[in-house]
């Protein structure tokens, strides 16, 4: 069933002094994911992939087409109602916490909107639910500062906070790209176990690798156009766009030496 | 937070020049109290000098130059706090919110920003003066806040623009909040200590705007200020009478308190930059 569709989804950016110049970074997007399917969004830097995560987060607003969540326009849904199902992790998970704070801030920082009425106890045990979900020690994690935790650390607690809700849909922007290897594996697999459970995933990636390993199906972005996308197997077995093609070649092996060629 | 602390009240800087602000603070509030006659008031032998009685002696009229400078001393103070107070409330607000929403309503606020930018206050002031009358201390502050913003809204504006596109401010607005909590919860108090910087520095313009604005003429007549006794002194010509005492306590006062600012302001920009700390 169809969660989230975009339906030829235009994002234009005026740019320089009063807006003279137009740059258009979303140009008619359209692509859906189903409930509780991953959807890769891949494409090289700067091809539009934030733009669209923010848009679907709405974060930034669409220039042209629309957005529909559950067959409804998005900007129809009460703000906060979209926030209760729709929720996102970023790239850069230092610059997702206010470096002057506490860590688990992020995860406070819920409660009042969305959860008034919980008591001190109840919410507590809210949160240590849902740092153990994403394999965190609450322990270990709680009342610490943003620099004293890892990077993967962060990123958990960042998805443990989009956890709180009862979320449908998670926008992971390039969460794992600042990770190194084998923490990069854990999140992954913490990402398979949630999809497991019934999450949608919108997972935006410039990492060809990255997204084979997760979705369902595949969706190349370049420069704001969407130019191939189709089941993940498939696009990655054989793909039908010479960019595709392109960026699959041009992903070095591991097992094989860079020549010159 | 505490760290901070700790190392102001180890900085030379911090320390000397908070004391010599609350030394004259403390004179400003406490020394009139002692007097039970006004600063105005004709008490004294005409042009005396400084003398166990009137101890900064008094004006050609017989006036109580320490209790014109001790209650000069409260003016000062005031018209600090309101006008420095005003700007920072204007230009901060200006600043974060153009800086904060972006877009129309920047470029809007960004051309009055630079229309008070360039407004020659003093003409302004003149013409309000002629028509107004500017007459209590408060409706001074009001008019030097109201012309003392615009570098703080640029400041903060610029500061916030680079704020606004970090990820916690997104993930702020994914959690729910508004705006104005935005802006209170996330983003100032990453520049806190750039915020009372800018209250220090804009405290001391003021208190220098003040002084001379009462100088010149174009203060509250009502009042007693250090610049109206200067203004006073200067148009008695207790510069060639030979009456030192009348001109140099409100001079060196202003000096001092001025002076005294910008030094904390240096040594608080030492605190909180570690890198410029003296260790
Ligand atoms: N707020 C903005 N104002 C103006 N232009 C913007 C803004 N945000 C993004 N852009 C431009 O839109 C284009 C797409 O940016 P976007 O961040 O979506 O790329 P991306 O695919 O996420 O790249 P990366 O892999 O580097 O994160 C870029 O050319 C960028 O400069
Ligand atoms: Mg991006």
């Amino acid at each position: 069933m169809v969660m989230l569709a975009l339906e030829g989804v235009t994002k234009v950016y005026q740019v320089g002094a009063f807006g003279r110049r137009k740059l258009t970074a979303v140009s008619e997007v359209s692509f859906d994911v189903g409930e509780g399917e991953v959807i890769a969004l891949i494409g090289e830097s700067g091809s539009g992939k934030s733009t669209i995560g923010r848009m679907v987060l709405r974060l930034a607003s669409p220039s042209g087409g629309r957005i529909l969540f559950g067959g409804k326009d998005i900007t129809g849904i009460r703000e906060h109602d979209y926030r209760r199902e729709v929720q996102g992790v970023f790239q850069d998970p230092f610059s997702s916490f206010n470096p002057i704070f506490r860590a688990d801030r992020v995860l406070h920082m819920i409660r009042e909107g969305f959860f008034p009425r919980l008591n001190n106890a109840q919410w507590m045990s809210k949160v240590e639910a849902a740092l153990e979900s994403v394999s965190l020690d609450p322990a270990q994690v709680l009342g610490r500062y943003p620099h004293q935790l890892s990077g993967g650390q962060m990123q958990r607690m960042l998805i443990a906070r989009a956890l709180l809700l009862d979320i449908r849909l998670l926008v992971a922007d390039e969460l794992i790209s600042m990770l190194d290897a084998s923490t990069r594996i854990d999140v992954l697999n913490l990402l398979a176990d949630l999809k497991q459970r019934g999450l949608g995933i919108l997972f935006i990636t410039h990492d060809l690798s990255l997204g084979h390993y997760l979705s369902d199906r595949t969706v190349i972005l370049r420069r704001g156009e969407v130019v191939e996308t189709g089941p993940t197997t498939e696009v990655f077995a054989a793909p039908s766009h010479a960019y595709t093609r392109l960026m699959l070649e041009s992903v070095p092996r591991l097992h094989q030496k860079w020549e010159s060629k | 937070m505490r760290e901070q602390f700790y190392f102001a009240f180890r900085n030379r800087k911090v320390v000397g020049g908070l004391s010599v602000i609350l030394g004259l603070l403390v004179l400003g509030l406490v020394a009139p109290l002692f007097a039970d006659y006004g600063p105005n008031e004709y008490v004294g032998p005409p042009a005396a000098p400084p003398s166990g009685e009137f101890l900064f002696g008094t004006t050609t009229f017989g006036q109580d130059v320490f209790l014109q400078f001790t209650t000069g001393l409260r003016s000062t103070f005031l018209v600090g706090v309101l006008g420095g107070g005003i700007a920072a409330l204007i230009g901060m607000t200006i600043g974060f919110v153009a800086g904060y929403r972006g877009g129309l309503l920047d470029e809007v606020l960004n051309m009055l920003t630079n229309v008070v930018l360039v407004l020659p206050a003093l003409a302004v002031l003149i013409i309000l003066h002629a028509y107004l009358g500017i007459k209590s201390i408060p409706a001074q502050a009001l008019f030097i806040g109201a012309f003392s913003w615009p570098w703080v809204a640029r400041a903060v504006r610029a500061q916030t623009l680079s704020l606004r596109s970090r990820e916690f401010v997104d993930l702020a607005r994914l959690s729910g909040m508004g705006t104005m909590r935005i802006i209170r919860r996330e983003i100032a108090p990453n520049m806190s200590s750039y915020l009372l910087l800018t209250f220090i520095l804009l405290f001391g313009g003021a208190v220098l705007f003040a002084a001379t604005l009462d100088f010149i003429g174009l203060g509250p007549t009502e009042s007693v200020s250090l610049g109206l006794m200067m203004n006073n002194a200067v148009h008695w010509s207790a510069l060639h009478l030979g009456l030192w005492w009348w001109f140099v306590p409100p001079g060196l006062g202003i000096t001092a308190i001025v002076g005294a600012l910008y030094v904390t302001n240096v040594g608080l920009d030492e605190v909180f930059n570690p890198r410029l700390r003296e260790m």
